[in-house]
């Protein structure tokens, strides 16, 4: 994949002898800012606007602009070092723990812009969850795992309720009936596939309104991850998903809009079985074919 | 396609060549590591028994029998039976009477004075303490061990040469007649050494105990941790984890690090120009010795606690933080628990350390000759080997088996705190 990119950066045309160019295809060179396809939806939860984000000298992110919208799986694809994961740690402000990292632009939550003075970003971080790529439960129980974030936040006034969001939760994750037995077990010694169900349990404890997802799959087998599949079709109603993936089936089966990234830039936006049937940028169709990546 | 340089056979061929030589060099290498070990557990082995046949004498003290008679004539001659007067009697002559008692033969001052020698100068104050704790003595008889002199006890265990010329002889001839007389009736035996564990520095080998610098270094020590520990980590934490990383912090690494390097008693040196010259704190205190040792163990410490901090994995950072932790919270609730047994063993490290150095503590005046045990950290005290330094200075040749012993206690003192410090970090791992 990575010579693919090289030799795109290079100038290499990639596109394959022996087939006409489409005219349905967009031929034009990528343009920072320059998004094939609506970026907008009605009611947003999330809107951003020129986002561009630096790593010291590394411009990481182009000019993004794109709209998230409520009860609805939004997927991330592209190739690696696309940016997807950046842009995704920017919807929570996680760069900030990166020394040198740098986000402009606007980026607003329910209208409120998340980088202004008066957004606490604990605040933030409690309406918009996140799931890691590797599954990483504190080392603690299961019980402990699932109340951290409740118990921090001062969400339970007393034992009872704070058992029932434990509950509640593990049961919307579905792993309720496999730890229910074993909730003071270490959450460690759980398999790869509860141990990430478990940290979305950790996760919707908060109640968020908006969850996001690192390639939440990529460490897990095909049945744990069918299992987490139909458990983001349920999460959707009640809450926005943003999941990056590099699994081009995965979006298709999860999301209804999908976002494909490319050297930085947000290429292409759309409905999820627009961009796979009929994507109208080269650069995406060139992805989704296979013919790099 | 090319054909390969070698065929299959050839490549083989040199493999084999190759594998005995490798094996060779694998073999050399395990043997120099066993005998590297086993001279390491050799040499241990001779330390130890060195220590443990010269040492162990301390623990065991030569004591006299002897018959006493309280007498009123001489403890109270004036029968008022107040304390004043008890306490202030002569209790050597009480020793004396008793002693020629035994040896009636005994004339003259110079025959006298060589048969008090046989018993240590502290029997007369181990008689008052008895006679304080219960007067009715007065006018009984008592049969009592009391201790005997550093010689007497040197000649029973063996340490002085019976054919050197008289003069070169803790005793004369005289008295190791009376010594052989009275072994020869069982008045004369080798007892456990109570005060050697109980009580405080002497001058007289007989009476010297460990307790006083134990006591010492017991407060030294104590403090050192709770200072150095908490400051320790603290600084630790803020560097590697809320600190900006600039040239500022970076300059402050390198000088931690050479700080860890510098030599002890310059530490002593700061400690006498700055908390005893500038603050004016009390010489000779533990409280002193301690912040001295602080200043010595910090850097031990924050080296060791910023090395466990950086080896929690990031995963659990982001976790923490992704949950709406503030970093405050990501510390404490999940960095620190897991880096702790790391910065524990940076502390026992930093901790054996202070409790082996005399060099900074001898600049604070904790090398004085202290009788009384200490109570409190202000107290005047020394440590435990800043008093091995001492007797191992001492003329007197009963202080040989004393310093073993000391380095004895010495050594028990590190295994007892060591192993607290062990069995405290196996509650704080959690292997999972």
């Amino acid at each position: 994949m990575d010579t693919a990119i090289e030799m795109e950066r290079a100038g290499i045309n990639l596109k394959p002898s022996g087939r006409m160019p489409d005219d349905s295809v967009l031929q034009a060179p990528v343009e920072a800012g320059k998004t094939v396809g609506n970026i907008t939806v009605d009611d947003p939860i999330f809107s951003c606007r020129d986002v561009d984000v630096y790593y010291g000298e590394k411009h990481a992110i182009k000019k993004v602009g794109i709209d998230i919208g409520k009860n609805s799986v939004l997927a991330m694809i592209g190739p690696s070092g696309c940016g997807k994961s950046t842009f995704l740690r920017c919807l929570n402000r996680m760069n900030d723990t990166i020394p040198n990292a740098r986000v402009v632009g606007s980026i607003k939550l329910d209208g409120n812009d998340i980088h202004d003075k008066k957004q606490d970003v604990v605040q933030l971080r409690a309406r918009v969850g996140m799931v890691f790529q590797k599954p990483n439960p504190f080392p603690k129980s299961i019980y402990e795992n699932v109340a951290y974030g409740p118990r921090i936040h001062g969400l339970a006034g007393d034992r009872v309720e704070l058992d029932e969001i434990v509950h509640s939760s593990l049961q919307r994750a579905g792993l309720w009936e496999e730890v229910k037995d074993r909730l003071q077990h270490p959450g460690t010694s759980l398999s790869g596939g509860q141990q990430q169900r478990l940290c979305i349990a950790r996760t919707i404890a908060v109640n968020p309104e908006v969850i996001l997802m690192d390639e939440p799959c990529s460490a897990l087998d095909p049945i744990a991850t069918a299992r987490i599949e139909d458990l983001m079709e349920e999460l959707r109603q009640s809450y926005a998903i943003v999941i990056v993936t590099h699994s081009m089936q995965q979006a298709a089966r999860v999301s209804q809009r999908t976002a494909y990234f490319h050297l930085g830039d947000l290429i292409e936006v759309g409905e999820t079985d627009r961009i796979f049937t009929n994507p109208r940028h080269r650069l995406t169709e060139d992805y989704i074919t296979g013919r790099f990546g | 396609m090319n054909k390969p340089r070698l065929s299959a056979k050839e490549t083989q061929a040199l493999v084999a060549r190759s594998i005995r030589r490798r094996y060779w060099a694998e073999h050399r290498f395990r043997t120099y590591g066993l005998g590297a070990v086993i001279a390491g557990m050799a040499f241990l082995v001779y330390l130890f028994f060195v220590i443990f046949s010269n040492g162990i004498g301390a623990f065991r003290q030569t004591e006299l029998r002897l018959d006493v008679f309280y007498d009123p004539a001489i403890i109270d001659p004036a029968g008022t039976r107040k304390l004043e007067e008890l306490q202030s009697a002569d209790y050597a002559a009480v020793v004396r009477a008793a002693l020629k008692e035994r040896f009636k033969d005994v004339e003259g001052r110079a025959a006298t004075r060589e048969l008090t020698h046989l018993v240590s100068g502290s029997a007369a104050f181990d008689l008052q303490r008895a006679v304080l704790r219960n007067p009715s003595l007065l006018g009984t008889r008592e049969t009592r061990w009391v201790l005997a002199s550093d010689a007497v006890d040197l000649t029973l265990k063996g340490h002085v040469d019976r054919a050197l010329p008289e003069a070169e002889r803790p005793l004369s001839d005289r008295q190791l007649g009376w010594v052989d007389e009275l072994r020869a009736e069982g008045a004369l035996a080798l007892k456990f050494n109570k005060g050697f564990l109980t009580s405080g520095d002497s001058r007289e080998p007989e009476n010297a105990g460990i307790w006083g610098a134990v006591a010492g270094s017991f407060f030294t020590l104590v403090l050192t941790l709770l200072l150095s520990f908490p400051i320790g980590v603290a600084a630790a934490i803020y560097l590697e984890e809320f600190a900006r990383k600039n040239r500022w912090t970076d300059i402050i690494e390198v000088n931690i690090n050479n700080l860890a390097a510098v030599p002890s008693i310059v530490f002593g040196l700061l400690g006498l120009a700055v908390f005893i010259g500038f603050f004016g704190l009390p010489r000779s205190a533990p409280l002193v010795g301690a912040m001295v040792l602080t200043l010595l163990t910090l850097p031990t410490i924050i080296i060791a606690s910023r090395a466990a901090l950086k080896a929690v994995p990031p995963s659990i950072r982001e976790a923490a933080l992704g949950m709406g932790a503030s970093k405050i919270q990501m510390v404490m609730h999940h960095v620190l628990p897991l880096a702790m047994p790391g910065m524990l063993t940076g502390t026992i490290i930093g901790m054996a350390r202070a409790l082996g150095e005399s060099a900074p503590l001898l600049m604070i005046g904790m090398v004085a000759f202290i009788v009384d045990v200490p109570k409190g950290i202000t107290d005047p005290s020394t440590v435990l080997p800043v008093q091995v330094y001492l007797w191992s200075d001492s003329p007197e040749r009963g202080f040989v088996e004393k310093t073993s012993g000391a380095i004895i206690v010495l050594l028990a003192f590190l295994v007892v705190m060591n192993t607290t410090a062990v069995i405290l970090r196996k509650r704080f791992e959690r292997r999972w």
